[in-house]
């Protein structure tokens, strides 16, 4: 699916262009999307780096694996193939936990962190895992308590009351990452049924 | 509430960065150690990701930039309408799993032009806090490790993100109606 949603970007953006007339465009996009992209990942080098160095100490001090103890009710529905007390199960606690806090910028290096261990135990290196498939589609879904930066939005255009969508997204962050959970469940049985998606 | 969840979010990592260090002590981990060679990874994960990022990025800014988002945007919206997702926050709909500063300037202008009370505005909000940039979280996330291969997760990030919309739009309207 990737594959054809790539394609059709790329090839529907640049027929687009040039029925307007307007083929420079493309190149444009292009350059600009390749350097923020280059921009982008170079701008997590540092933090990707401290959140991997605090993780470490905190692998070393038999602490990730603690907190995997902790959610084994949870973890043994969500991702039956990761064993227990793995340590890929402690980096996924502490990523959700990043994002259910809001802690900005350690959601995406403790997510990083969480996949890189969820790939020690992948048999098939290019091919994501069930578990992972199930832990990226959480995340996608996102999971927030407080949408700060909404929050921050509404008050700067003088909203009465600039934390009344807490609620509405809390309930809505709920909903969608259910969905998450259950298009996961049921694609995956889809596709290993022979369906093609 | 919101008050000490805020307070509690901008205390959790000076917390942590004392917290995780002593328990490691305490342990005889030795810490700097442990932590300059953890951070090595740094660079390398970083490195990783620019092939996807570079793929990902230049698709979504040719898509956006010549116009075919706004083409397709026009062809969605009474499809949007028919399953109730009213058509001015369609934009931020479209733009919400593919860029995440997009999505934060969609969302700006849309409350600057239906006020951030109106049910409009609302509905914008819920929706912009209750979803993630997608292809951003899963460009990043399989890129660090390398895998091509992303099977079913796409579309389940996908549907995760309809629902989203779906039920803010319903949300606002049951509380605010």
């Amino acid at each position: 699916m990737i594959n054809i949603i790539w394609f059709a970007m790329l090839a529907c953006g640049i027929a687009a262009a040039a029925i307007q007339g307007d083929i420079q465009t493309v190149t444009r996009a292009t350059v600009s999307g390749a350097e923020e992209a280059v921009k982008t990942a170079l701008g997590l080098i540092g933090i990707i780096a401290f959140w991997s160095g605090l993780m470490k100490i905190a692998e070393d001090a038999g602490l990730i694996k603690v907190l995997a103890r902790l959610i084994r009710p949870l973890a043994r529905v969500l991702f039956p193939e990761v064993p227990p007390d793995h340590p890929a199960m402690g980096a996924i606690v502490l990523s959700m936990s990043a994002n259910l806090l809001g802690l900005g910028n350690a959601c995406t290096p403790l997510g990083i962190k969480a996949m890189e261990e969820l790939q020690k135990l992948n048999p098939s290196k290019d091919t994501a895992s069930n578990s992972m498939c199930t832990f990226t589609a959480i995340t996608a879904s996102s999971l927030t308590l407080i949408p700060t930066t909404v929050i921050a939005l509404r008050a700067a255009a003088n909203s009465h009351d600039p934390t009344a969508i807490v609620g509405p997204t809390i309930a809505a962050t709920a909903a969608s990452t259910a969905a998450a959970v259950i298009a996961d469940y049921f694609l995956r049985k889809a596709r290993t049924g022979g369906m093609k998606l | 509430m919101i008050y000490a969840i805020n307070l509690f979010s901008t205390w959790a990592i000076p917390a942590l960065m004392i917290i995780i260090p002593a328990i490691g002590l305490a342990r005889k981990v030795p810490v700097y150690e442990s932590f300059v060679q953890g951070a090595k990874e740094g660079f390398n994960t970083a490195v990783r990701i620019i092939p996807y990022l570079v793929a990902m990025f230049v698709a979504i800014r040719v898509f956006q930039r010549t116009g075919m988002m706004q083409f397709v945007m026009r062809v969605l919206t009474p499809a949007a309408a028919l399953v109730g997702i009213p058509e001015e926050v369609i934009p931020l709909a479209l733009i919400r799993p593919l860029s995440g500063s997009g999505a934060l300037s969609t969302l700006a202008a849309i409350i600057q032009e239906h006020g951030p009370d109106s049910q409009i505005g609302l509905i914008a909000a819920t929706m912009q806090g209750s979803t993630e940039t997608t292809f951003y979280v899963l460009t990043v996330y399989f890129g660090a490790v390398g895998i091509r291969k992303i099977r079913h997760c796409l579309p389940a990030a996908l549907v995760s993100d309809l629902a989203g919309f779906l039920v803010s739009v319903l949300i606002v309207r049951l509380i605010f109606g």
